[in-house]
């Protein structure tokens, strides 16, 4: 048994960068901030790494399971014998895995943060933030209780906030930083019922405890029911609603289209690779109370994960923003690591889905960052985010279109790059679980290829040739994390995850199903070729296609009108019916009675003020005649 | 030779300064001519006090001493009205009581 206490400075040095940059920043010159920023989250992914070839390979005897260990462990809120909240750190697979996932993409968009925000006035505030975030995020996946979790969770929202609306003087910046916060707290409200559901019912935060598949907690909850469902799966659901909200699950994925607003190392790191994947994590790091304890809610995981994902498919094919087609690209990605999870087991061969999802978690990561990343470079060329203003940067970008197409490549799953791996081992779970997810998974990996190579084949091929100044290939300490981003995208897909993270800690046997992984390139192949025909020189033929199918296209142009539902929701139905009702009733009824008191009160001082007239004869005159009066009345009435 | 004197006369001449103080007190716009009244409603009490002492307990001495309380209270608040008097007369170069009347609404 090793001893994980040192792995407390994983998010530790992260937060005192933040405390370092945050006070002191502003007197430093801009390097220097980005320096210490760069170095103290290096410092966490050496320690990282260290964790991760420690728990899975030096300490580790061979043929035992992996267990969970508390590296560290601090009563932190003492309320009552049974309510005591803990702070700590949690080492088991999926944890340290997120600690390689977080500290490698947030390392590599540090790095690239130095060439991308050079000259930006917010350079240190913007390392500060990125800090914070790291933060978070590490202490997110730490976390040994439910409730740290949620603290953390929190904080992750927060940092998110923070960001997006990093350009506070540009007001759609503003508005979509607000909108991902409100939609996001909005949905954790679900995720606080669902904790609290759940520890009233089983006595406990503690994962370790909750998650043990021979322990009371998920035998006890499973008893009592209401509707129809145990109280179990009902918290589970009311969980999974802030795991959607942080996830961008449909019908809560309004917010990350618009969250692109933020700086795009940023979109890489938050809205791509890390934050959004936090509620996979959380249905992950709860999958055993999931599987054992409340099967129908893992079904609601898998379908909704299902459409969000074919739905977020549908809708990168219109889009004409870059980083809106890759928001939505994510979106449909975590849709899948979410029926993934959904479609799974527990135990051995039976939680493929479980493995699949986290692979797909890792590979995932390297490649969104390395598309985002790419992106950004090519923003920082052309200065826009719209397709149309670019074309034929082939020439211009040459590293970024290799590592681009790498990427492409990669999600459209074609071998040997990771993605194909990964991808597969999701389809193989859908396809042992349930055949019409697995049709929609198989349907979504077209369009995904598809969208990805309409989007290669616009910015860098196509028709544009003049610009108004040359564009030109991005500073190495921009093209470095690149390469490197790249280069996991490829071999990512070799790592022995079956052996590593698996859903009770034991390794299975696992190989390439040759019947679904074929059909699975085709179609990725098909796509890609459809892409091609369409995309790859200028043709009339997308026109048409946008004529012939004019209604669909419109309305997935428009994203299926979901901004409009949620503003007819929330202003004719919530504000006109139910806070206007409120509204008056508390100006007129509650604020009336209290003008109303005031008003009389003062009425009446008015009224009777002439009595204080400071005349000192009066005063006694008035004395004397009542002592009089009450004189005259006790002596001849009582 | 007091017991000749009847009670009811000192009760009348009591009542009599009692409510020449009184009337003073409300008519007088001079603040010192004022104090005097007071002083004359104190004094009309204390030939009470001593009165009913001799007459009704003449075996006991409450009366007398309550008397002197008096006697001694009515000393020390001429000295602190007189006090807030010529106060009164540095702001406002008088002493007339209708003067003095800021202390209102």
């Amino acid at each position: 048994m090793m001893d994980y206490t040192y792995t407390l400075f994983i998010p530790l040095v992260p937060l005192f960068v933040f405390l370092i940059l945050g006070l002191l920043g502003h007197k430093m010159p801009p390097i220097v901030a980005g320096l210490i920023g760069t170095l103290g989250l290096g410092l966490s992914a050496v320690l990282s790494y260290f964790t991760a070839m420690n728990y899975f390979w030096t300490s580790h005897v061979p043929e035992t399971a992996y267990t969970s260990i508390k590296g560290f462990e601090v009563p932190w809120l003492h309320l009552t014998e049974k309510l005591t909240i803990h702070l700590g750190v949690l080492i088991d697979p999926i944890s340290v895995m997120m600690l390689v996932v977080i500290t490698t993409v947030s390392l590599m968009v540090h790095i690239y943060s130095i060439g991308y925000m050079k000259g930006d006035p917010g350079f240190y505030r913007f390392f500060s933030f990125l800090s914070l975030f790291s933060f978070s995020m590490l202490g997110l996946v730490l976390a040994t209780n439910i409730f740290q979790m949620y603290i953390f969770w929190e904080l992750v929202g927060v940092s998110s906030f923070l960001l997006i609306g990093f350009y506070y003087e540009k007001p759609s910046a503003v508005a979509a930083s607000k909108k991902a916060f409100i939609v996001t707290r909005f949905a954790d409200l679900g995720f606080l019922i669902g904790i609290l559901m759940l520890s009233f019912n089983t006595g406990t935060f503690d994962f370790q405890t909750l998650t043990n598949p021979h322990g009371p907690a998920i035998a006890q909850a499973g008893g009592v029911a209401f509707m129809g469902m145990s109280v179990l799966t009902w918290s589970l659901i009311f969980i999974f609603v802030g795991g959607a909200g942080k996830s961008a699950m449909f019908p809560f994925h309004i917010w990350l289209p618009d969250a692109m607003e933020g700086p795009t190392p940023v979109s890489a790191l938050i809205h791509a690779a890390t934050m959004v994947v936090a509620g996979v994590y959380l249905v992950a790091r709860l999958f055993p109370v999931f599987a054992l304890g409340a099967p129908d809610a893992l079904h609601v995981v898998a379908w909704i994960g299902g459409f969000s994902s074919i739905f977020a498919a549908v809708i990168a094919c219109t889009q004409t923003d870059i980083k809106r087609v890759l928001a939505f690209s994510t979106m449909s990605q975590i849709g899948y690591m979410m029926l993934a999870l959904g479609v799974s087991g527990y135990g051995g061969e039976e939680g493929l889905g479980f493995m699949a999802s986290n692979f797909h978690l890792f590979t995932h990561a390297m490649f969104k960052a390395l598309l985002f990343l790419g992106a950004g470079a090519v923003i920082h060329a052309v200065h826009s985010n719209e397709m149309g203003d670019m074309g034929n940067l082939r020439k211009y970008l040459p590293i970024t279109h290799i590592t681009f197409l790498i990427a492409c490549l990669t999600i459209a799953g074609i071998p040997p790059f990771s993605g194909f791996f990964s991808k597969d081992e999701i389809l193989a779970a859908a396809f042992k679980d349930n055949k019409m997810l697995f049709a929609i998974e198989y349907i979504v990996a077209g369009l995904t290829a598809f969208y990805m190579f309409r989007l290669y084949y616009g910015i860098f091929w196509g028709k544009k040739t003049h610009y108004h100044h040359t564009p030109h290939e991005a500073p190495k300490v921009m093209t470095i994390p690149l390469l490197i981003l790249a280069f996991g995208s490829v071999f990512a897909g070799f790592l022995p995850f079956h052996n590593l993270v698996t859903s009770d800690g034991k390794g299975f046997e696992s190989h390439i199903d040759w019947m679904i992984a074929i059909p699975s390139i085709l179609i990725g192949v098909l796509g890609i070729a459809i892409a091609t025909v369409m995309y790859k020189s200028e043709t009339a033929i997308p026109d048409k296609m946008a004529q012939s199918f004019k209604h669909l296209y419109k309305w997935a142009l428009r994203k299926f009108y979901m901004d409009e539902v949620y503003l007819f929701v929330t202003r004719k139905i919530i504000f006109r019916y139910i806070s206007m009702p409120i509204a008056w009733f508390d100006r007129h009824i509650v604020d009336g009675t209290m003008n109303g008191i005031a008003g009389i009160t003062q009425y009446a001082a008015y009224s009777i003020k002439g009595l204080q007239s400071g005349k000192l004869q009066q005063y006694a005159f008035v004395f004397v005649s009542g002592t009089v009066i009450l004189v005259l009345i006790f002596v001849y009435l009582v | 030779m007091i017991q000749n004197i009847p009670l009811s006369y000192f009760l009348v001449i009591s009542t009599a300064m009692f409510f020449i103080g009184i009337y003073g007190f409300l008519t007088r716009r001079n603040l010192i001519t004022m104090l005097m009244s007071v002083e004359l409603i104190l004094n009309s009490v204390n030939i009470n006090f001593v009165a009913f002492n001799k007459y009704l307990f003449p075996q006991h001495l409450q009366g007398h001493f309550f008397m002197l309380i008096v006697i001694a209270v009515a000393a020390s608040e001429a000295a602190v009205a007189i006090a807030i008097i010529i106060n009164i007369y540095r702001n406002f170069k008088s002493i007339d009581v209708e003067n003095v009347d800021e202390m209102k609404f």
